[in-house]
């Protein structure tokens, strides 16, 4: 069989796990080489489409067609279609950016970091975590853009490029950092995702049987062949990209926070904000991927390669993360009052008791109340409960996100400027059209690329620790 | 290259050759063409273009005509429009630099003098006329607006006879003949309707008509009248006269329930007045003191040191007391409710205490006899002569208007009408419900109505005649103290149209005469000045005429064009003299006439004081108002933005937040929040109001200061055929309005809906939240501490900055409000809308928190629910040094200004609202739409060209009136000096009455902007934020009368408690 095969170390890797207490194993028993191949390589070359894959795709694609529209009406008539005023200047579009930047950092850290500390059991779920974490970026990317008055001027005017009226961005507003921070983002995500693919794309260019998928795996597979000389250069590869990815992480969401940090705006005004915020696009970003991970898992029979090691570990990095959030939101309260700043002071107070207290409450009882589940077994053993508890994290950081921006503008420092936001039907539009994007591509992803790392997976097979002699 | 070569040609022609032939490579050899351009390529491109002959001609065409052709796609598409330039320029017209020209505004019965801004004809901008007493430089709301009633586009446009468009000749050949049919009868079928009218020339028109037909009536009807004023003076008189106050000599000042410093024709005049004894800047030994007895929450009563919240009818028994207890003879004490009575003894011992130096003024929405109580008291005070004076009225034809309309339409029901001529107003909307005018007015056979508008009454009327604006015709008006302005044209009537005066004249039996014929005829008839002129040059032609407005005003001269206006253009040197052209001699009254025309005003027309005796037991009659009854009390108030509803369809006006409630785009009933509690109200809750077999539903609006079981209703609202923005706006309230309770009623059932109805308010926050925004003290508190307002808030560390400070060299410009004399009155706001073509959004749109105002009037309540101080506070820009919203723009669309200004540059902002939300102020303003209307030609012409007009997605915000910098500096410039102290006033600055808003160079420590940040009391807001505003606030000093206060400060630990 010409299936590029990847040098094994295999004394570093520990494809068995005791039973008992101890951890599930990060692959189900009984798996070979060939078994790996046959089941993933086969959800993408098989010609039956399960009929689930187009009900699902066609729920995603009308929301896509959704977000054209409201896309189309919003250019055609200003962004007054939504219901952001003064003196809340943002509400939905940034909110639905920093939701989905934050989604986008589980991606990374699951494939740079975890990689980095060589932790085996990210394996199974980098591939689609890394396509997940690019398909938010796109669905966040589009807001810093379609927010503003003019998109057409802004589309090129935050660029620093040369131009005739001897003008430059103001790099002094962390907009620009924004811009920076997401494009760059958005290429290592990119790149890293594409070069990990590469050896992937090899073994379906190998076993694919229609003509057009052989070309296409084919000129996308880049050549490879699977030499050792290929492997070496990957492994660097992968591994710089991995070390670039890795800062990445911490300074992508660092500098989304320091769109409110370094204003004046009681609320926005804080220190705390790079870590809070770094620690909640992880939060963030891991249950985006178990409400992924969980259905795949059940509907393409993938429960051997996603196992419940994987499901245990994102639930201990959620609560981990969640609860460093809540950890954010006490300091927050502590700061308003210790600070003995009034405006602060009122802050808090408004956001608790004020018109949006409800959802800042019920932001409370999912990030700092809810997320104790995770410290029980049965509820990390249950894997229905933990994909609704999930979901609910999703909505949890969406709500973080309204509370911060929200109720620190509708009350400022003055109170003749006080006012109240109320979304509209475009705001919800949009929000639900980024979400049919991310889902379009998604399914698409899933079709028509292995949603897990094939090779990779090879290397965590029992079959990969023995030695080519001891091999039938 | 990998050519294959002719090895065999090759060697031949190597063999041809003679002598050594050089060869580099076989390329060489071969001579291949790529080995030629090689060759050539060696040498600098440009040189061997050179070489071609024709490549520089064609790159030079090439060139020639994609220029050509860039063009061509560069430009807009233009209307296919003849262009008429100018044959011969007029002499004092630049393009670019506007003129002004003096102008006056009739509205209900008196005339504000205004120099009017026009740019190449266009009037843009209306400024008070520094020369006429009523403005003083200053201006209200209503007079700034109005320009944009000039150009609105839902003006009738076209004279119909039952909705047939007809040539107004035929209207004056139709009224002639009714007219001429009347003659045998004395004209015993004619009638005239006619708003209050204060033109002389009008008055002498209609006189003359009456003369012709004795037996005809003219009646005024003014909706919002002075009927208690007029007939308060002859109960207290025997005759009808103006009271004129002179606030600025007034010490302690009673109001009954009198909006003297916000409404009526006088209140620019007086508001100045109030305002010299009130300053921060003033002398704290002249502070005056204000008691304010009110019905409904007013602008005169939030400047009040003590107000006292009282229902109607207990207002005049109040009034009694006091009299009383002053010595009024022949007045019975009535009994008093309980906040009234600790009121009483202080008031009179104040009043008693500044003799000749107080003034007690009655409102005209209170009953004649209170007028007459305010006389007597006045009187008794030693204050006639001193306070108040009394003149002849500045209408031209006092009388009892209600008993007039009333005999009309008794008149007209009885079908003895057989001619009515409506001159102006909307009697069907506006005339007492219980008359039913509308039913009246169908008995009528011939009946013709002139208007502005197409609106309620012309739809009942056979002929419409379209209004001339007062900015479009030839016309005069008093002043309220009795100076005469002639009303000169800025432009030709944008849609035809004819004013009174020729609808008058052509009744009359030498034909229609143009305004500026009767006008000027009638001036020269009273000054006896002759309009001969004395024989001319043999050959020189008639002045003026070639340069003539075209349109209704054909034979009118240029008008006389000012400077603009400024505090120190009195001192400007004299322009270089330069020979001047013979002119033709001009005739006596010519000379006096442009001399009118230029300054604003005719000299010496003010009345002059007038005696009057006080007849005697003018108070005998009962106490009207005190029959409370049961239900509710209803107080009927002229709108504050759109007045009796001729302003419906001015939407700056329907969008002007009302200076108490806020609201915009609607009227509401008022109540106290604890009549609120008491009935189970809130805002929003639409209700009906019943009284007898009338009733009207309106929604409720809670207003703090609002006296119990008080509804306050404005007018103006409810308009059926108003225009685009005026039709189905609020809830007209005039068919609760009757003959008898034209002002208030009693005993009106309030019965809930269930159903609620959204209001637009612009400020839905009513508490300070204990926030140090406002900052006020008594009279003794300061002098304890003059500093106090800097103690109530840390003092920002100023030189922390790493990079050092920037240091503006020349200019810095600043402004300081000053918060004790700002009335609320709103004239800036709507100065500000005008000079800087700030758009109008629509109710919807302020529902959602998006009003454009650059300048708005932050409202604040502090104290009791039910009686509050309320305090205004003008936020414009606060033009940052150390802005917050600069830095985080990532376009740079907003930079400083190296003379501190924080500009917006339009063009590069790309919409992020990032600066916005960084405001601590939220004095930005988003484009969220396409707010500006970009489709109305007449709205073009009304747009200032110095100020870009935004267009979607674009921030705006206040400049400081950048433009007006400019054009200050381009004058400095031209006479090679700086700019002068009071070169600049700002939109705002300009129309303020009370000059509370004063800007300047605040690197000049001389200037007054200077002088007032030095004052003690001025402090920076949000001065801990370390934003450095330019803006800053003086702030309030009260003049509580101790007595009173420690009644106060009683009530108010009693009500913590």
């Amino acid at each position: 069989m010409a299936v590029p095969q990847k040098p094994v170390e295999g004394q570093l890797l520990e494809g068995g796990v005791p039973a008992g207490r101890a951890a599930p194993a990060v692959i189900a028993p009984g798996h070979t080489f060939e078994s790996v191949t046959d089941k993933i390589s086969g959800i993408v070359l098989t010609k039956r489409t399960p009929i689930g894959w187009f009900i699902g795709f066609a729920v995603a694609f009308a929301f896509l067609m959704l977000l054209n529209l409201t896309i189309g009406h919003l250019l055609m008539t200003g962004i007054g279609i939504w219901g952001n005023n003064v003196p809340v200047g943002w509400a939905f579009d940034i909110i639905n950016f920093v939701w989905w930047i934050g989604i986008g950092h589980a991606g990374t850290l699951i494939s740079a970091i975890l990689l980095l500390f060589r932790q085996q059991w990210r394996t199974s779920i980098n591939r689609f975590a890394e396509a997940m974490t690019l398909f938010a970026v796109a669905c966040a990317a589009m807001f810093p853009l379609l927010h503003t008055g003019r998109p057409w001027l802004a589309a090129y005017w935050l660029l620093p490029y040369p131009n005739t009226m001897g003008l430059w961005p103001q790099f002094r507003s962390p907009l620009i950092w924004d811009v920076f921070a997401v494009t760059t983002y958005f290429t290592v995500s990119l790149l890293f995702w594409f070069t990990g693919l590469v050896p992937d794309l090899a073994t379906l260019r190998d076993r694919a049987q229609s003509r057009a998928a052989k070309v296409i795996f084919g000129v996308l597979s880049l050549g490879w062949r699977g030499s050792a000389r290929h492997w070496q250069n990957y492994e660097v590869a992968y591994l710089l990209l991995a070390g670039i990815s890795t800062p990445l992480v911490l300074s992508v969401h660092s500098v989304v926070s320091f769109d409110f940090a370094v204003s004046v705006l009681p609320g926005w005004h804080a220190t705390i904000f790079p870590p809070y915020f770094v620690a909640g696009a992880i939060y963030s970003g891991f249950a985006m991927v178990m409400t992924l991970a969980v259905p795949l898992r059940k509907f393409y029979g993938l429960e051997d390669f996603i196992t419940m090691r994987h499901i245990h570990n994102m639930t201990k990095v959620m609560l981990v993360t969640g609860m460093i959030v809540a950890y954010g939101y006490g300091q927050e309260a502590f700061f308003a009052w210790y600070s003995a700043n009034p405006y602060e002071g009122y802050m808090m107070l408004n956001r608790m008791t004020g018109p949006y207290a409800p959802l800042y409450w019920s932001l409370i009882a999912i990030n700092a109340g809810m997320i104790q589940l995770f410290w029980f077994r049965r509820v990390r053993d249950n894997v229905v409960l933990l994909f609704i508890l999930s979901l609910f994290v999703n909505v949890g950081m969406w709500l973080e996100r309204f509370i911060i921006i929200v109720t620190s503008l509708h009350r400022d420092f003055l109170p003749s400027s006080w006012d109240i936001y109320q979304p509209t039907r475009w705001d919800f539009a949009m929000f639900t059209g980024t979400i049919g994007l991310f889902l379009s591509l998604f399914f698409l992803f899933i079709r028509f690329l292995p949603a897990i790392a094939i090779f990779e997976m090879r290397t965590i097979v029992p079959e990969a620790k023995l030695q080519p002699e001891q091999r039938g | 290259m990998t050519a294959r070569y002719d090895i065999d040609a090759l060697r031949a022609r190597l063999g041809d050759t003679r002598g050594r032939e050089y060869w580099r490579s076989l390329e060489a050899l071969a001579e291949t063409p790529e080995f030629k351009e090689f060759l050539h390529r060696e040498f600098p491109a440009n040189a061997s273009e050179w070489l071609d002959p024709a490549g520089r001609r064609t790159f030079l065409k090439l060139m020639g005509a994609s220029l050509a052709l860039a063009g061509v796609t560069a430009c807009t598409r233009q209307p296919a429009e003849a262009l008429v330039p100018y044959v011969r320029q007029p002499e004092e017209l630049v393009p670019g630099k506007p003129l002004f020209y003096a102008t006056a505004m009739p509205m209900s019965g008196a005339g504000m003098g205004l120099l009017v801004e026009s740019h190449e004809g266009r009037p843009t901008k209306i400024e008070g006329n520094p020369d006429h007493p009523a403005s003083r430089g200053a201006t209200d709301l209503f007079a700034q607006a109005s320009i944009l009633g000039l150009y609105d586009p839902d003006r009738s446009q076209v004279v119909t006879n039952l909705g047939v468009v007809r040539p107004f000749s035929a209207f004056a050949s139709a009224v002639q003949a009714v007219v001429s049919t009347q003659q045998e009868t004395q004209g015993a079928g004619l009638r005239i309707l006619s708003e209050t009218v204060a033109s002389p020339t009008l008055a002498a028109q209609i006189g003359e008509f009456l003369l012709r037909f004795p037996r005809a009536r003219w009646v005024q009807w003014e909706p919002v009248g002075r009927h208690n004023a007029r007939e308060g003076s002859r109960l207290a008189f025997g005759e009808y006269v103006d009271s004129q106050y002179a606030l600025e000599k007034a010490t302690v000042i009673l109001s009954l329930d009198a909006d003297f410093l916000c409404t009526g024709a006088a209140g620019v005049r007086n508001a100045r007045a109030f305002a010299s004894r009130r300053r921060a800047a003033g002398e704290r030994a002249r502070t005056n003191r204000l008691y304010a007895v009110e019905c409904t929450p007013a602008n005169t009563g939030t400047r009040a040191d003590h107000r006292l919240s009282l229902r109607p009818s207990q207002v005049e028994a109040f009034v009694r007391a006091v009299a009383v207890q002053l010595g009024v003879a022949g007045v019975a004490a009535p009994e008093l409710p309980e906040a009234a009575k600790t009121w009483v003894a202080p008031l009179v011992k104040d009043l008693q205490a500044s003799r000749g130096q107080s003034l007690v003024i009655a409102g005209d929405g209170q009953p004649p006899v209170v007028h007459a109580l305010a006389h007597a008291m006045n009187d008794l005070l030693g204050n006639v002569g001193a306070t108040v004076v009394y003149t002849e009225t500045a209408e031209a034809r006092p009388m009892n208007q209600v008993a007039g309309v009333q005999e009309l339409v008794a008149d007209m029901t009885a079908g003895a009408v057989e001619c009515l001529l409506i001159l102006g107003g909307n009697p069907v909307y506006t005339a007492p419900a219980d008359l039913d005018f509308a039913a009246a007015l169908e008995q009528v056979p011939f009946r013709a109505h002139l208007s502005l508008y197409e609106d309620e009454t012309s739809a009942l009327c056979h002929w419409h005649i379209p209004e001339t604006h007062y900015l479009e015709t030839w016309s005069d008006v008093r002043g309220d103290e009795g100076t005469a302005a002639i009303v000169q044209p800025l432009i030709a009537p944008l849609y035809g149209g004819r004013s009174a005066h020729e609808v008058v004249s052509a009744l009359g039996e030498r034909g229609e005469r143009p305004a500026y014929e009767l006008v000027r005829e009638y001036w020269s008839k009273v000054t006896g000045l002759s309009m001969q002129a004395p024989a001319p040059a043999p050959a020189a032609p008639p002045s003026g005429r070639e340069i003539a407005p075209t349109g209704a005003a054909e034979s009118a001269p240029p008008p006389q064009s000012q400077a603009a206006p400024s505090v120190g253009a009195g001192a400007a040197p004299a322009p270089p003299p330069i020979a001047p052209a013979p002119r033709p001699p001009l005739s006596p009254f010519d000379r006096e006439w442009r001399r009118w025309l230029h300054n604003g005003v005719i000299p010496n027309t003010a009345f002059a004081p007038r005696a009057v005796t006080l007849q005697a037991n003018f108070a005998a009659a009962p106490a009207t108002g005190g029959a409370a009854g049961s239900g509710l009390e209803v107080v009927f108030r002229p709108d504050p933005t759109v007045y009796d509803g001729r302003f419906a369809n001015n939407a700056w006006l329907q969008e002007t937040p009302k200076s108490l409630t806020k609201l915009t785009w609607d009227n509401a009933a008022l109540v106290s929040p604890a009549t609120a509690v008491r009935l189970a109200l809130a805002s929003g809750d639409l209700v009906e109001l019943r009284q007898g077999s009338r009733s009207i539903r309106i929604p409720i609006w809670l207003a703090p200061g609002q006296p119990a079981d008080t509804l306050t209703l404005h007018l103006g609202y409810g308009r059926t055929r108003a225009g685009r923005a005026g039709t189905g706006t609020g809830f007209n309230v005039n068919p609760l309005r009757t003959a008898a309770g034209l002002d208030m009623l009693a005993g009106v059932e309030l019965v809930k809906t269930g159903e609620t109805y959204p209001l637009a308010s612009t400020q839905d926050h009513w508490s300070l939240e204990g926030r140090n925004l406002v900052r006020v003290a008594t009279l003794s508190e300061y002098d304890e501490d003059p500093e106090f307002a800097r103690k109530l808030e840390h003092q920002p560390i100023t030189d922390i900055t790493m990079y050092g400070d920037f240091k503006y060299e020349g200019y810095a410009w600043g402004m300081a409000i000053d918060q004790n004399v700002c009335t609320g009155c709103n004239a800036c706001v709507v100065a500000c809308q005008a000079e800087n073509n700030v758009p109008v959004v629509g109710k919807s749109q302020v529902l959602n928190g998006r009003e454009m105002h650059w300048l708005r009037v932050d409202r604040y309540y502090t104290g009791d629910l039910e009686n509050p101080d309320t305090y205004h506070q003008p936020m414009p820009c606060q033009q940052c040094e150390a802005a917050p919203c600069e830095v985080v723009c990532p376009v740079s669309a907003t930079t400083h200004s190296s003379e501190g200004l924080n500009d917006m540059v339009y063009n590069r902002c790309v919409g992020t609202r990032y600066c916005s939300n960084n405001c601590p102020y939220k004095v930005r303003r988003f484009n969220f739409l396409l707010y500006q209307d970009w489709n109305t030609p007449t709205l073009w012409l009304q747009r200032n060209p110095d100020v870009t007009v935004r267009s979607r997605g674009v921030m705006e915000k206040c400049t400081y009136c950048v433009q007006r910098i400019n054009h200050a500096r381009v004058a400095a410039k031209l006479e090679d000096r700086g700019i002068r102290d009071g070169d600049v006033l700002t939109a705002c600055q300009a129309a303020c009455p009370t000059e509370a808003i004063v800007f300047g160079n605040i690197n000049d420590p001389d200037s007054r902007v200077s002088r007032l940040k030095a004052n003690p009391l001025n402090y920076a807001l949000l001065a801990e934020l370390n934003s450095r505003p330019r803006t800053t606030y003086l702030a309030i000093v009260r003049n509580p009368n101790a007595e009173l206060e420690a009644g106060r400060a009683a009530d108010e630990s009693e009500g913590r408690r």
